[in-house]
């Protein structure tokens, strides 16, 4: 019987920004196989930047493209043409900050056999060793690929595909750890365990939802909810799996239990790219969904991301007060300030949208830098991650110590830095919104979270430093330069940030 | 009362600037920039700053000039200056900008001028201070805030000009911190400024709150649609500022005190024109006083009250520096009383002008004396010093002239028209105010020529280690300059009336009936005046000066030498509630805001530490949360939907 299936048409111009990230890992993979060892990491590194880079030069190219692609599977418009620039800024940063040799004596901070037994004969051979891990440049490329498609999906399954691109190498990377690697491959497995756990809830949203609009497509959902007499409860079950699934990416209560774990036991490098990445892809997903899938039940799920921000932000900025670890401090804040992301989504206008976008390229470039600071600090066995050996590093190293404290205050939201416009323009379109109580709960939280930033600065700055306190590194350019760009961001940001939230602004339109 | 007609022309127009008066702001910037640099390099300038300072002062001073020339060819004499937008928030748009007209011309002209000659007797005086460089960066600072002061545009200018005095006269009072007494006084200086400050702020907002607007040209064009409560409480308000920082009645005890700081601050801030700032405020302010008769009417009670307990007091102390504060509190007490009387504003600031070259002239003569006696201050180590220090004792000898008002000195002329002016308002006012402001002159002659015997005539009574010398040409020649000034002030700015057709635009002149002829009032005045001397010549001159103040004296004296109690009344009216206000909140802030504050902090760490034990590290209980979590939000999503 002939069937008559007629080929999808693809506007491959508009998907080249993701088809430059992907085709760049599928060469990566290559490299593995062909380039000699000696020459492989340099390789690899020109590789992923050259990938990234040319898919920034794509997005800037469709600048103010606006359309349905692949039968109306991806869409091409301002918020995911805004997020894929920023993703490949970021990815070619977090690149940079796997490509450090400099400050572990071993050479990286990626272990070069992952799978062997801690602690076993093979493993002190390894830590001595001088090998370096390639693979994952690979990894984090197709890990960005998926981050890209993610925003861009206006399919459910399409998202879902895009959500286990981008977390299946995450889950790998998680484990690969030089030091501490016991830790390491414990945040790989739990990553993996909950995150297979709420892909389900995802995937089981897709189906309900199928089964209540008869399609996949995001177009096609919000059409069905215009209609009466569907059956209502298999949208909002639905709803409910999908918003599961999006919010364990965010990390946002009660499903941000994975977040400080795996945040401490990854490569720090890894940690950067999934606290600033791995939340901006996510954010952008969550928002299209949202907005685009369901716009017209926004009395249905409003109440319920009230809640979900309200908790969000307290239980991260309360929880982050007891940390006494830097690495877990900093993820928490990073979910208090998903709940400060929440504040801007649920405010469903415009104002929101452009916030929110705004927010994302604020908190991405700070959290990353800010995690490439803590790779600086280190003893014999590593980083010093915890607090108490931070004590007095405005004394050994003023300019690390300055240049961390900025960061943290971007993150405290204080004025001329980049988490203070970012915060106001989450906030004053939620209030515009009508979401003033939330408003105040944000503050209030902000005030929290400035508690503990606060105490840090007061432990670097004005506590007499341990006799045998860890030593900041002086890194290569890579790192550097990720910390000057992040530094530069956020000043910037503070200072002038009209050119970029005029860009937000622009960029704040989906197309449905 | 009949022609005392209230003015109803339309209010002045301001134009804008152009010219030279486009860059007035140079004005400012100058001593500004001379401050920034000596205050900002420290230690560095120590060489070159105080040079650096009189240059900048001397250039303000030029530039004044010019700009003076420039408005006197003018049609319209109210430039306006508009610099930029200061406070731009809907509803309340606060420009900031200068204003320059007859009035503020004529002060800058003084502050300027006065301020350039005191900056170069400076250059003596703290020739031996380790902190030299910083007593002028100090001083330019100070001209900056006085020229902002009288150049603002708005009442929020004025008041950061306003504010600006106050700290840098806060400053050069504790110059010598290390002495109690002057850590003390500067303090005083500071907290009955504050009290004064109080009232100039409310006024303000009181402006705003019923006109909508604090500058000058909304307020004063809008004036006549004050309700009359509305007027007076902000001329009252205004009156309350004023008071603060010029030393009036009640507030005017922290001025004496203020002679704790060196003699040219003494001369310059707190005598010729920080203090004057009172007079300024309320002359700038006639449209408004204008509304309210009743509020002119307080200022020249006031007026009246602070003339008499100024010369009382300085009747008795024998510290030089203490007369000539209160003969300073008492002259200001004068202009107060001049301009309380419609139509007589003009009169209040040629006194105000007098004041400046005869009270500084004393000032810098009784400087000169202290530098060539040690420091020393009390009158009753003096004596005889008229043949060691001619120049200085020429320059007093001028300058008491001119206060007592002896003609053809600038004091004559001045506290003429003011007794005249306070006679010819008629009925009871005139007489009341007008009788205190003569006997105030007959006790004026009585203390100065006090002070004139009891320096510079009879015997030595030097103590052993002084050697009196004249003191160097760069102090007497300031001193000699404003001795000038002192002499022909008055004739000058009196000839055809030419200050008050000047001011005639800020400060109209009224018709008045006339209760006594111009030469009667000034028979008279030189009449008292010549007794007060006599009796001063019978009563010091005649014996012999003890070395120490006698005990047994009259309840009065006594009660002068206490400064007649005001300092006690002003302690337990304000310092004491205050201090027992600050107590109780200090408490309330330990208990209450600190215990609430640690509370919160608490509570927070403490569930920080039980939410910290639902993290167990079990990837079990991390799935059954978030499990938990998808139930929960499930079940929210369904209960909005059928719930309601």
């Amino acid at each position: 019987m002939p069937t008559d299936i007629q080929a999808p048409s693809f506007d491959y111009a508009a998907l080249s920004p993701m088809f430059i990230v992907f085709g760049a890992a599928v060469l990566g993979v290559l490299v593995e196989a062909f380039v000699p060892r000696r020459s492989r990491r340099r390789v690899q590194i020109v590789v992923s930047l050259a990938g990234l880079i040319g898919g920034l030069v794509a997005v800037v190219l469709l600048a103010g493209h606006s359309s349905l692609e692949a039968e109306g599977a991806i869409a091409i418009d301002g918020p995911t043409l805004f997020l894929q620039g920023t993703l490949c800024i970021l990815g070619a940063a977090s690149i940079l900050l796997l490509s450090e040799r400099s400050l572990d004596s071993s050479g990286g901070d990626i272990v070069t056999q992952a799978a062997v037994l801690p602690g076993s004969r093979e493993d002190l051979q390894l830590s001595e060793s001088q090998g370096i891990q390639t693979e994952v440049y690979p990894l984090a490329l197709f890990s960005l690929g998926g981050m890209l498609l993610w925003p861009a999906a206006n399919n459910l399954i399409l998202s879902f595909i895009a959500l286990e691109v981008l977390s299946l190498p995450l889950y790998l990377m998680a484990g690969l750890a030089r030091r501490r690697r016991l830790l390491s491959q414990e945040a790989a497995v739990k990553y993996f365990l909950l995150g297979a756990f709420s892909s389900a809830f995802f995937l089981y949203g897709v189906a309900l939802l199928y089964g209540y609009a008869g399609s996949v497509d995001l177009g096609d959902i919000f059409d069905a909810t215009g209609r009466a007499g569907s059956n209502e409860v298999l949208l909002l079950l639905g709803l409910a799996m999908l918003a599961v699934g999006l919010l364990f990416k965010v990390g946002a209560v009660p499903f941000q239990a994975w977040t400080p774990d795996v945040y401490q036991g990854s490569p720090t490098a890894v940690t950067a790219l999934m606290a600033a990445c791995t939340k901006i892809a996510a954010f952008g997903a969550l928002l299209r969904i949202f907005y685009v899938g369901f716009g017209r039940t926004e009395w249905d799920w409003r109440p319920m991301m009230w809640a979900i921000a309200i908790v969000t932000m307290v239980v991260g900025a309360v929880l982050a007060v007891t940390q006494t670890d830097v690495k877990r401090m900093l993820a928490y804040s990073s979910v208090a300030h998903t709940g400060f992301i929440l504040v801007g989504v649920i405010a469903v206008n415009r104002e929101g949208l452009s916030g929110t976008l705004f927010y994302l390229v604020a908190y991405g470039f700070t959290t990353l830098a800010a995690f490439a600071v803590v790779t600086l600090v280190r003893d014999s066995s590593g980083e010093a991650t915890h607090l108490s050996s931070w004590a007095g590093l405005g004394q050994r190293s003023p300019l690390v110590a300055g240049v961390f404290a900025f960061f943290l205050l971007a993150l405290a939201g204080i004025p001329l830095t980049s988490g203070f416009m970012a915060k106001f323009a989450v906030f004053q379109a939620a209030t515009q919104g009508g979401a003033t109580a939330l408003v105040v709960v944000g503050v209030v939280a902000s005030a929290v979270t400035a508690f503990f930033y606060a105490r840090v600065i007061v432990l670097m700055f004005f506590q007499d430093p341990a006799p045998d306190g860890p030593t900041v590194a002086i890194p290569s350019a890579y790192t550097a330069a990720t910390i000057a760009l992040g530094l530069a961001v956020t000043l910037v940001l503070g200072i002038l940030p009209q050119p970029v939230l005029d860009l937000a602004d622009q960029a704040a339109l989906f197309v449905r | 009362m009949s022609t005392l007609l209230a003015v109803s022309e339309p209010a002045t127009e301001y134009v804008a600037a152009t010219g030279t008066l486009s860059s007035l702001w140079v004005l400012l910037a100058l001593p500004a920039f001379g401050a920034t640099t000596i205050l900002l390099l420290r230690g560095r300038t120590r060489t070159w700053g105080p040079y650096l300072a009189i240059a900048t002062c001397g250039a303000a001073f030029a530039w004044a000039l010019v700009s003076f020339l420039e408005l006197r060819g003018l049609e319209n004499r109210s430039v306006d200056l508009h610099l930029w937008s200061w406070i731009p928030v809907n509803g309340f748009q606060v420009d900031a900008g200068l204003l320059y007209d007859p009035l503020s011309a004529t002060f800058t002209l003084l502050i300027t001028g006065v301020g350039l000659l005191i900056h170069i007797y400076s250059l003596g005086y703290m020739e031996h201070d380790e902190r030299r460089w910083l007593f002028f960066g100090y001083l330019n600072l100070f001209v900056t805030a006085m020229l902002l002061l009288v150049l603002g545009n708005s009442y929020l200018a004025l008041y950061v000009g306003w504010e600006g005095v106050g700290l840098a006269s806060y400053l050069l009072i504790s110059w010598y911190f290390w002495k109690p007494s002057a850590a003390t006084a500067g303090k005083k200086a500071f907290i009955a400024n504050r009290v004064g400050d109080v009232g100039l702020s409310l006024a303000i907002m009181v402006m705003f709150a019923t006109l909508g607007t604090t500058s000058f040209e909304g307020v004063f064009g809008s004036a006549e649609q004050l309700t009359a409560g509305a007027a007076t409480a902000i001329g009252l308000l205004l009156l309350l500022g004023a008071c603060g920082k010029s030393g009036q009645f009640p507030l005017h005890t922290w001025l004496p005190d203020a002679m704790e700081g060196p003699t040219p601050v003494s001369a310059l801030i707190h005598a010729s024109t920080m203090v004057t700032a009172g007079v300024y405020l309320i002359a700038r302010s006639m449209p408004v006083y204008v509304q309210s008769p009743d509020a002119q009417l307080v200022v020249s009670i006031i007026g009246a009250i602070t003339l008499v307990i100024g010369c009382v007091i300085g009747c008795v102390y024998d510290d030089i520096k203490k007369v000539l504060a209160y003969s300073t509190v008492s002259q200001i007490g004068y202009m107060f009383l001049a301009v309380g009387i419609p139509g007589a504003g003009a009169i209040a600031i040629l006194h105000l002008l007098t004041h400046g070259f005869f009270k500084a002239c004393m000032f810098l003569s009784a400087g000169s004396v202290m530098h060539g006696m040690n420091d020393q201050v009390d009158m009753r180590r003096f004596g005889a010093l008229r043949k060691v220090m001619p120049v200085t004792f020429g320059c007093m000898l001028v300058g008491y002239l001119a206060i007592i008002g002896i003609p053809p000195f600038a004091g004559f002329f001045s506290k003429d028209l003011i007794i005249e002016h306070a006679f010819n308002q008629g009925g009871t006012r005139g007489a009341v105010l007008g009788t205190v402001a003569l006997v105030g002159a007959g006790i004026t002659a009585f203390y100065m020529t006090r002070l004139m015997l009891m320096t510079f005539f009879g015997k030595k009574r030097w103590t052993a280690d002084v050697h009196p010398h004249e003191s160097p040409a760069v102090m007497t020649g300031p001193m000699v300059l404003l001795g000038v000034g002192s002499v022909v002030s008055g004739f000058l700015l009196v000839r055809g009336d030419a200050l008050v057709h000047w001011l005639e635009p800020v400060l109209p002149e009224q018709e008045q009936e006339h209760v006594f002829e111009a030469i009667t009032v000034s028979i008279m005045t030189v009449g008292v005046s010549l007794l007060g001397v006599l009796a001063a010549y019978l009563l010091v001159h005649r014996k012999a000066v003890p070395h120490f103040p006698p005990v047994a004296v009259s309840p009065l004296t006594t009660a002068a030498r206490n400064n007649l109690y005001l300092d006690s009344l002003n302690e337990s009216l304000l310092m004491r509630p205050g201090q027992y206000l600050t107590r109780m909140l200090v408490w309330f802030d330990n208990r209450g805001i600190d215990g609430a504050v640690s509370a919160v902090a608490a509570g927070v760490g403490g569930s920080s530490g039980r939410l910290r034990r639902l993290q167990t590290g079990f990837v079990r209980s991390y799935a059954l949360s978030i499990f938990a979590g998808a139930m929960l939000v499930a079940g929210s999503l369904l209960l909005v939907r059928i719930g309601p």
